[in-house]
């Protein structure tokens, strides 16, 4: 096979691996593919380790270097894992007028972490996010799929935490 | 398929949405009708008819009705009635609007708005200002049924102009409609088209910018979940035009809702021969492929997101060349912005003259908005180009809540500026709204009121750019950072009369020296603000005050006659600035206090607040 893993590592029985390699078999050919596969290797593996990225680079003939640095430029992307939950507080111009500030303020003393960081636990990660384009339920934030909107009373958020961690 | 075939289709398309008996209900389901709990909703709905048997009613989602306060909203449709609107239906509302108003044809007046003394949308002010030609389908058809955009004249438009026109009258015709592109700058599409189509390629391409990344901005997502047919076909339409055929849709990666009806839309058109090889018998080959974005705003930019789209890293590059000579690839490329777009069909179908029947001489047709922040009735709104912020804030919007006074509308997002009471009866268009100091944008308009303090918003918008900025140019990257923390210095108290200076000059420099939009334009929240709020700035930097009690670290806390003595709060406050006896007044410290709000929350009579 042309573009076999040459590397070391442990790749052959892992399904994550077998995925990502059928995905890229499936587009490749086409122009202009790092960022879908990426992304793509981001849905399978949660993060893109270097290792990841190692492997997409060999199977798409990109230079490590430029894919490391289209994953450092877009902020969907990230190098480290995350929690189980993703805390994505609204910063977008109409929740910031009505008060997400706030929010990001009480999120960061509930979990005792900073925007950006994740739990000690590993069961949330928070992050500012652009808009989620809900500005008429402002201020919004989502906790991986759900949509909270309208969040004027922080003392909410310890309620909705919860329904997290049982 | 034929043309024949397709007014076979449209005609039998047409019979089932206007329901000839019984009820079609539509339910608001865009990603923010889906957030209030549209899903829901839909699905007690289909639940409720199918469990009591009932016939002739057809329950779909739709895409944005508009009224974002009013979500979830169903509205129901009866041959020969005027429609229904319920608001903020829920599971049982929806139980009892089948039990009620499908079943037995009783209407409930206590779910409509003021409990039915308004029965339909249309009836409110809200809709009656608005001219609907990019939204016309939106919140009726349901998006993901291609037969539903076929019965309201869906591909009517490409369909003449494969068969009844040559690509420069295409062209041609574009240019007379006065189009211009609706992503913010507003050049004209038809120039565009032009430039494309007379360079000779191998290969062109035509690009939807849907990387809407303008904080407070919806209008975009609104189209493509609502009518994602539309931007289909107008690509179709320039493709033609220019002679390109292969298309892409670059969508951000925060609008999965939109990604979803997309692809289901071009796979429907695909299967029709809408789409791919010889549309229509016409010859005509087209195809287009959806890219994802990957959360940079920078990418908004035309040669930042061609650079993304070719799988790099998303940074703009000079112009010229520009796209339209050197696009994608290398090959000639248009970019043309969604709601552009969604106007391009109706254009064709109705003809130039038609569409420069609304709006001014210089700015034709419609503008959508995303109308938001502090104001009664947030939501999309689409008006005729002309009519001034304040008929849009006050006649469609209905002011600020709570009665709080308004402040300014902000447009053009991070780009923009603010506009004050003084410039409210502006007519709205792109050159006006240059001329006032801000700029049209691609339609985000946030209300701020009393409350909200202008040094904090700029620092806002500054915070986003620096954030977003590609980090390629210098005075960019370098200076709206610099910029950055002249903002933050001021909202801390440490501001001096030299940073007002200072970010005076830097601006100036960012905006003649940056390589592109984003930073030419990142510095003017700043500017505009510090024009027409000078004394705000001012309060800030010499009074050490923030007048809208928003900085934190410029307000102090005191406690009120309310204090009971109880001593709780000088057990929590970690510098020991409050002092004071038992069962007597406590004081706090100001040189002390560290402003982190710990006394307020121990309070049990709420006798400690912020001033």
């Amino acid at each position: 096979m042309q573009n076999e893993c040459k590397c070391n590592c442990n790749t052959a029985d892992d399904p994550r691996y077998v995925e990502l390699k059928a995905y890229i078999d499936s587009v490749k050919g086409n122009e202009g593919i790092a960022m879908s596969v990426l992304q793509e290797a981001q849905t399978i593996f949660g993060y893109l380790p270097l290792e990841v990225q190692k492997f997409i680079s060999q199977n798409i003939d990109v230079p490590l270097a430029e894919l490391y640095g289209v994953s450092t430029f877009y902020s969907q992307f990230t190098l480290t894992p995350r929690g189980k939950h993703h805390i994505g507080i609204c910063l977008g111009t109409a929740c910031y007028v009505r008060g997400a500030q706030k929010l990001v303020d009480k999120f960061v003393a509930e979990l005792k972490i900073a925007v950006g960081e994740t739990t000690e636990d590993g069961l949330f990660t928070l992050d500012a996010t652009r808009c989620l384009g809900c500005c008429g339920l402002a201020p919004v934030i989502m906790i991986d799929e759900d949509v909270y909107g309208k969040l004027d009373d922080v003392d909410a958020i310890p309620g909705i935490l919860d329904k997290y961690r049982g | 398929m034929n043309i024949n075939e397709l007014n076979e289709l449209k005609g039998k398309a047409l019979k089932d949405l206007t329901v000839s008996e019984g009820y079609r209900v539509v339910v608001g389901a865009a990603s923010c009708g889906i957030a209030a709990g549209a899903k829901t909703v839909l699905a007690t709905l289909q639940k409720e008819a199918d469990a009591k048997g009932l016939k002739n009613i057809n329950i779909v989602p739709a895409g944005c009705i508009g009224m974002c306060v009013y979500e979830p909203i169903v509205e129901v449709f009866a041959p020969g009635q005027d429609k229904v609107t319920y608001i903020n239906v829920d599971a049982e509302k929806a139980a009892k609007i089948v039990a009620e108003h499908l079943a037995k044809g009783n209407q409930v007046p206590e779910y409509m708005i003021k409990d039915g003394a308004v029965r339909n949308l249309n009836e409110i002010q809200f809709y009656q200002k608005q001219k609907r030609v990019v939204l016309k389908n939106c919140g009726y058809i349901n998006p993901e049924d291609i037969n539903d955009y076929i019965a309201l004249d869906g591909y009517q438009a490409l369909a003449k102009v494969l068969t009844t026109m040559t690509s420069e009258e295409t062209v041609e015709l574009m240019k007379a409609s006065g189009l211009r592109g609706r992503g913010g700058a507003g050049f004209p599409t038809g120039m565009k088209w032009s430039f494309a189509a007379k360079n000779v390629a191998d290969q062109k391409y035509i690009i939807c910018n849907a990387d809407e990344g303008d904080p407070g901005a919806f209008m975009d997502r609104s189209v493509l979940e609502g009518d994602p047919h539309a931007v289909l076909e107008a690509m179709a339409i320039g493709g033609y035009a220019i002679g390109a055929t292969k298309g892409f849709l670059y969508v951000r990666a925060e609008y999965p809702v939109a990604v979803h009806r997309l692809k289901i839309a071009i796979k429907q058109a695909k299967e029709l021969g809408l789409m791919g090889k010889n549309i229509l018998g016409s010859g005509f080959d087209f195809d287009v492929d959806i890219r994802l974005g990957a959360g940079a705003f920078v990418c908004g930019e035309e040669t930042a997101l061609i650079a993304s789209i070719e799988g790099k890293r998303g940074m703009s590059r000079n112009k010229p060349p520009f796209p339209a000579n050197k696009g994608l690839w290398g090959k000639p490329t248009v970019i043309n912005n969604v709601e552009t777009l969604a106007n391009i069909p109706q254009i064709y179908l109705h003809g130039a003259e038609w569409f420069k029947s609304f709006g001014t001489e210089k700015s034709a047709g419609t503008k959508v908005f995303a109308l938001g922040g502090k104001i009664n009735n947030t939501g999309l709104v689409e008006i005729p180009m002309g009519i001034t912020l304040r008929e849009v804030i006050y006649d469609i919007g209905e002011g600020c809540p709570n009665g709080k006074a308004f402040k300014a509308v902000q447009t053009g997002g991070p780009s923009g500026g603010c506009i004050t009471t003084a410039d409210l009866d502006t007519p709205i268009d792109f050159d006006n709204l240059v001329a006032v100091g801000s700029m049209m944008g691609s339609g985000g308009m946030i209300v701020v009121d009393e409350d909200n303090c202008m040094v904090d918003i700029a620092r806002f918008f500054l915070d986003f750019t620096v954030d977003e900025s590609c980090g390629k140019c210098t005075p960019c990257r370098e200076g709206t950072r610099r910029m950055l923390e002249i903002l933050d210095k001021i909202t801390l108290g440490k501001g001096t009369p030299k940073d007002l200076e200072t970010l005076d000059e830097l601006a100036a420099n960012i905006r003649l020296t940056s390589l592109c939009a984003l930073g030419q334009t990142a510095p003017n929240p700043v500017l505009s603000t510090m024009k027409h709020f000078k004394d705000e700035y001012e309060a800030h930097v010499f009074d050490k005050k923030c007048p809208a009690g928003v900085c934190q670290a410029l307000l102090s806390i005191v406690i009120t006659d309310d204090c009971k003595g109880c001593t709780k709060c000088v057990k929590v406050c970690p510098v020991d600035a409050i002092t004071g006896k038992v069962k007597e007044k406590h004081v706090i410290d100001d040189s002390k206090c560290i402003k982190c709000g710990a006394c307020i929350d121990a309070c049990s009579f709420k006798a400690i607040i912020k001033k």
